[in-house]
């Protein structure tokens, strides 16, 4: 099952990411996970937070630039080479993962991963495939 | 077909009439080279000490060649024939590093080159009634102000445009109806794959003719650029080190270029041997100006393959035909009609700190035009940083490259050992352009 | 040395009757040959056969860019097509650029107020130039290069850029003139310096600087750092390019060769004659061109103009410097710059007009910096760097095409463009010159 994750727009500014996860936070939002990628002039926040829907309004409303993408939670056994059996199966199966980044906690003993594919369908269909659970949505907001 | 000429007693001189132009002119250029350090020696050493120890067009044969080498090692005056102050315009061809081959005009140089632009422009069948749009480089390239005062001499109107920038390119024809252009053959094409983007419909624009040179391409090429835009297309040939483009250009029959032969001795030769080869064999072309005395260049080995037709051209031009060229001596790579030495992108990149000592050239096409990729290892501490401390080194390695090779390459950056390396001596050019 | 020695000293009374003359014969060529000038003329109520002398010029209409711009692009030629040996093109407003086309007369006009320029300047036949102005289109290069032709200078035709090269001819032929935008010439010195050449050692007499405004204190500093003297040279493409006025080795004022570019310095406001020595706008009649004569136009260049004899012997009037513009045009590296052309490329590109600003920097190297600031809106934000970055790189592409200079596009978020009353303030120069 897809989870939403969302992008924000920033520009490299001193305090751009506090402003971000202050607004969140005192809205009670709660991020789950999060990664940024940066270029010279500008970055793009990604995050996965529990109320995604409320998230997004609150940051449009508030003049950020805020967008839905599909994305797919993935359980890993938390031990050497957990993330490398689970990334191979991606290989052989010509799975193309676009970028992934890690859970702020973990989920009983195994870590959380975020991936994005380039095609989620097939995506989940080699995971469930190869019984990898995958994290549903209701679980991310309960979390 | 109407034959149309600029100057139609040279264009159709006898044989006899012509090769006696050519002896008085060569022994007048053997005088002029006198003159010079580099030729003086040279000359010398095979017993030429003044113009009369030339007697026949044979004599050619006893003088040694002259290579691109020469004339950036006899920089800057070395093959200079006269005083500087009657020099009256310098350009520049690339050198195989960093620096340039230099050339010198005198005021008549000047003319006679322009002269000899005008009867190639007339041959193509265009005149004063057409509408020029000059696409290639202005500046110290030959091609783009050489064919600017060729065109204005025939009293064409000329639009000296240059190259690049596709979308203006597009508009000015739609917008000033020109009639003939001056471009590289894949940048032609580049262009008519914009024509429907741009929104151009059939009968917008009024081209029929394009003067195409600068960078070899196939008769399959021409006739694909012909059955596109539903035009006419003439091979130009010339090099800056024979003052330009105009050595030899198509006639309106397009059945291969006359080399206006009363201004350039040329030869083909077996590139091993050194020797003569017979016309209709491929060799290399060999070069004499015969009309240029502030820089006299004689034999001067093209590197470009190619033959001449022995029979003649229905046009009625005695002056003979040069086939298209087909192929180098060297590994010099044209690049949208830009002339690359690998040993000038290698110069640049080893002065680079970040940059480990394996790099990579390759060449292929993006649609219609040709795309450069330097590939080059850095050191893997490097990785390590921000991706945007990179993307500056990438930019840095690219400018670099373009103030030397003046076209801007793609530059990827690779971690040590990634690139294949070949044993002995590396492969460092990879060309995978369709040979047709 | 003085290039035309009779013209250019003539006494008044006979400059007078030389461009009484010129225009006797200038409106009624036009007149005939020009049916939009024809309509303007009549809507005007002028008389053509009625001309008889220059001062009869207040009686005819202004010519501005909209008019080159509406009747682009052959509308306001008086020659036929077959007669125009050579054509550019510079900025337009919005989509069209504007276009000048040469007629051979045209052309050797050119090269002899050029020639006028070069010796005005200092020049002397023999002299070696380095032509780094851009060849092509746009008339800097080509402008030059046919003065110096018609002087006798030795050209070396570096065109723009490629510094390291530039730098490199320098040494090899030692030109003792140099043509080129002040800014450049700046930057040049500042990398000369850097690879270890000193810039005021050897050769230099003369640069001739133009196609950009720039002040006293940047013309100290690039004397200084070549060690020649600094020239200003003024233009524009409508009129000819290059070759309008040139101030001689008194720096004290620009001369203008109004034999043929007819001078006015009017109030902008009321379109009425400026009194003389007070700031107005530049307004020129090109009194003997023949493929694009254009009557009394608006160069939108704010000068002021004196009329006595300058120690040099010229007679002809002087302008200031550039003082500034009643547009909003910007020049940057040469070209100028309107920011409609830049708007117009953000609304082919995203459909609707997103908010932009440009902002224009001359950092410690000397160059012009544009930076186009575009604001990032919903519809067009993605989650993935490698859309913002096509995108951006789109736009500083289709920005370049239309601009001829190089931009650099910096997307930011919504609101952050500093607005004045709800417009967003378009544009930001940065530049002490």
């Amino acid at each position: 099952m897809k989870i939403t994750q969302i992008s924000v727009f920033l520009e490299n500014r001193k305090g751009r990411l506090y402003d971000v996860c202050s607004l969140l936070g005192a809205n009670h939002v709660n991020i789950r996970a999060l990664t940024i990628a940066e270029t010279e002039s500008f970055g793009v926040l990604r995050i996965v937070v529990d109320k995604c829907d409320a998230a997004v309004k609150l940051l449009r409303d508030n003049g950020f630039v805020a967008n839905f993408t599909d994305v797919v939670a993935v359980e890993v056994p938390d031990t050497p080479g957990g993330l490398a059996t689970v990334l191979k199966i991606f290989a052989d199966n010509d799975v193309n993962v676009e970028y992934m980044y890690g859970f702020v906690e973990k989920h009983s003993d195994k870590a959380l991963l975020v991936f994005r594919f380039e095609d989620t369908d097939t995506a989940q269909q080699v995971l469930a495939r190869h019984s990898i659970s995958i994290v549903t949505r209701q679980e991310i907001e309960g979390l | 077909m109407d034959v149309p000429f600029w100057n139609k007693q040279v264009e159709t001189l006898d044989r006899a009439s012509l090769q006696a132009i050519q002896l008085e002119r060569f022994r007048e250029m053997v005088a002029w080279a006198l003159k010079t350090p580099f030729y003086g020696k040279k000359l010398a050493s095979v017993g030429i000490a003044s113009p009369d120890d030339v007697k026949s067009l044979r004599d050619l044969g006893r003088i040694p060649f002259t290579v691109k080498d020469d004339l950036r090692r006899g920089f800057p005056r070395g093959l200079l024939a006269v005083e500087m102050s009657e020099v009256v315009r310098i350009h520049s061809s690339s050198g195989t590093t960093g620096i340039p081959t230099v050339i010198y005009f005198a005021r008549d140089d000047l003319d006679r080159w322009t002269d000899l632009l005008a009867r190639s422009i007339t041959a193509t069948g265009a005149s004063a009634r057409d509408i020029f749009q000059n696409m290639m480089t202005y500046g110290l390239f030959t091609g783009g102000l050489g064919l600017h005062y060729g065109a204005e001499r025939v009293g064409m109107t000329v639009i000296p445009i240059g190259g690049g920038n596709t979308k203006r390119q597009i508009q000015t024809m739609k917008d000033f109806q020109t009639t003939v252009l001056h471009v590289t053959p894949s940048y032609l094409l580049h262009i008519h794959s914009q024509f429907e983007s741009e929104g151009v419909r059939p009968g917008d624009l009024a081209l029929t003719r394009a003067f195409i040179g600068a960078e070899p391409h196939s008769e399959n090429t021409r006739r694909k650029i012909e059955d596109l835009l539903g035009i006419q297309a003439f091979n130009s040939y010339g090099l800056s080190e024979l003052n330009g483009p105009g050595v030899a250009f198509e006639c309106v029959h397009r059945k291969d270029m006359h080399v206006w032969e009363d201004a350039y001795l040329i030869e083909i030769i077996d590139p091993k041997t050194g020797q003569n080869v017979e016309d209709g064999q491929e060799g290399e072309v060999v070069l004499t100006n015969l009309i240029r005395r502030a820089m006299p260049i004689l034999r001067y080995r093209t590197r470009d393959l190619a033959f001449l037709h022995p029979e003649p051209c229905e046009c009625g031009r005695t002056h003979r035909r040069l086939s298209r060229i087909l192929g180098r001596t060297d590994d010099m790579l044209i690049i949208n009609g830009v002339n690359v030495f690998p040993s000038q992108i290698e110069e640049k990149i080893m002065k680079v700190p970040e940059v480990a000592t394996n790099y990579l050239i390759h060449v292929d096409k993006k649609g219609a035009l040709d795309r450069l990729t330097v590939k080059v290892e850095i050191y893997p501490k490097l990785f390590l940083g921000e991706a945007a401390r990179l993307e500056a080194l990438r930019t840095r390695i690219r400018e670099e490259l373009r103030s030397s090779i003046v076209i801007s390459p793609n530059v990827e950056l690779h971690e040590p050992g990634s690139l294949p390396v070949s044993e002995g001596k590396a492969k460092r050019v990879i060309d995978e352009r369709p040979k047709d | 040395m003085i290039w035309k020695e009779d013209i250019e000293c003539m006494d008044s009374t006979g400059l007078k009757a030389l461009q009484s003359d010129y225009l006797k014969k200038l409106i009624p060529y036009i007149y005939h040959n020009c049916p939009v000038y024809r309509q303007k003329l009549d809507a005007a109520g002028v008389n053509p056969d009625r001309i008889k002398s220059i001062d009869d010029i207040k009686r005819l209409p202004f010519t501005t860019k909209e008019d080159m711009r509406d009747h682009y692009p052959y509308g306001l030629f008086s020659a036929p097509q077959d007669r125009i040996n050579e054509i550019h093109v510079s900025s337009g407003t919005t989509g069209n650029p504007t276009l000048v086309g040469y007629t051979k007369d045209d052309l050797k006009l050119w090269g002899d107020v050029m020639a006028r320029v070069l010796c005005c300047a200092g020049a002397e036949p023999g002299d070696t130039i380095q032509i780094a102005y851009g060849y092509g289109l746009f008339t800097g290069g080509l402008g030059f290069h046919y003065g110096a032709l018609e002087m006798g200078l030795r050209i070396i035709p570096t065109s723009a850029g490629q510094t390291a090269r530039q730098l490199k001819i320098m040494q090899d032929f030692q030109p003792r003139i140099l043509g080129c935008t002040p800014s450049y010439a700046l930057y040049m010195a500042e990398e000369a310096k850097e690879m270890g050449i000193d810039p005021t050692q050897g050769h230099w007499k003369i640069g001739v600087f133009g196609a950009e405004p720039w002040s006293e204190s940047m013309r100290r500093e690039i004397e200084a750092a070549w060690n020649m003297l600094a020239t200003d040279v003024y233009g524009l493409s409508e009129i000819i390019g290059p070759g309008v006025a040139q101030e001689c080795r008194h720096k004290d004022g620009l001369h203008v060769f109004s034999d043929v570019f007819f001078p006015e310095i009017i109030d902008p406001q009321t379109d009425e004659e400026a009194p003389e020595g007070q700031d107005g706008e530049l307004v020129i009649t090109t009194l003997t061109k023949q493929g694009i004569p254009l009557i009394r136009y608006r160069t939108r260049d704010i000068v002021s103009a004196r009329y006595e004899k300058c120690r040099c012997g010229r007679t002809s009037p002087r302008i200031s410097k550039i003082k500034g513009r009643t547009d909003d045009m910007i020049v940057v590296r040469g070209i100028n710059v309107f920011p409609s052309q830049i708007e117009h490329v953000l609304v082919g590109i995203e459909g609707t007009q997103p908010q932009y600003q440009i902002v224009v920097d001359r950092k410690a190297h000397h160059l012009d910096e544009v930076e186009v600031l575009v604001e990032v809106e919903q519809r067009f934000f993605s989650d993935e760097i490698r859309h913002l970055n096509d995108l951006r790189e789109r736009i500083r592409k289709e920005i370049q095409n239309v601009l001829s200079v190089g931009v650099k596009v910096t997307l930011v978020e919504p609101k952050t463009i500093e607005r004045s009353v709800g417009k967003a303030k378009r544009i930001v120069d940065k530049r002490t010159l």
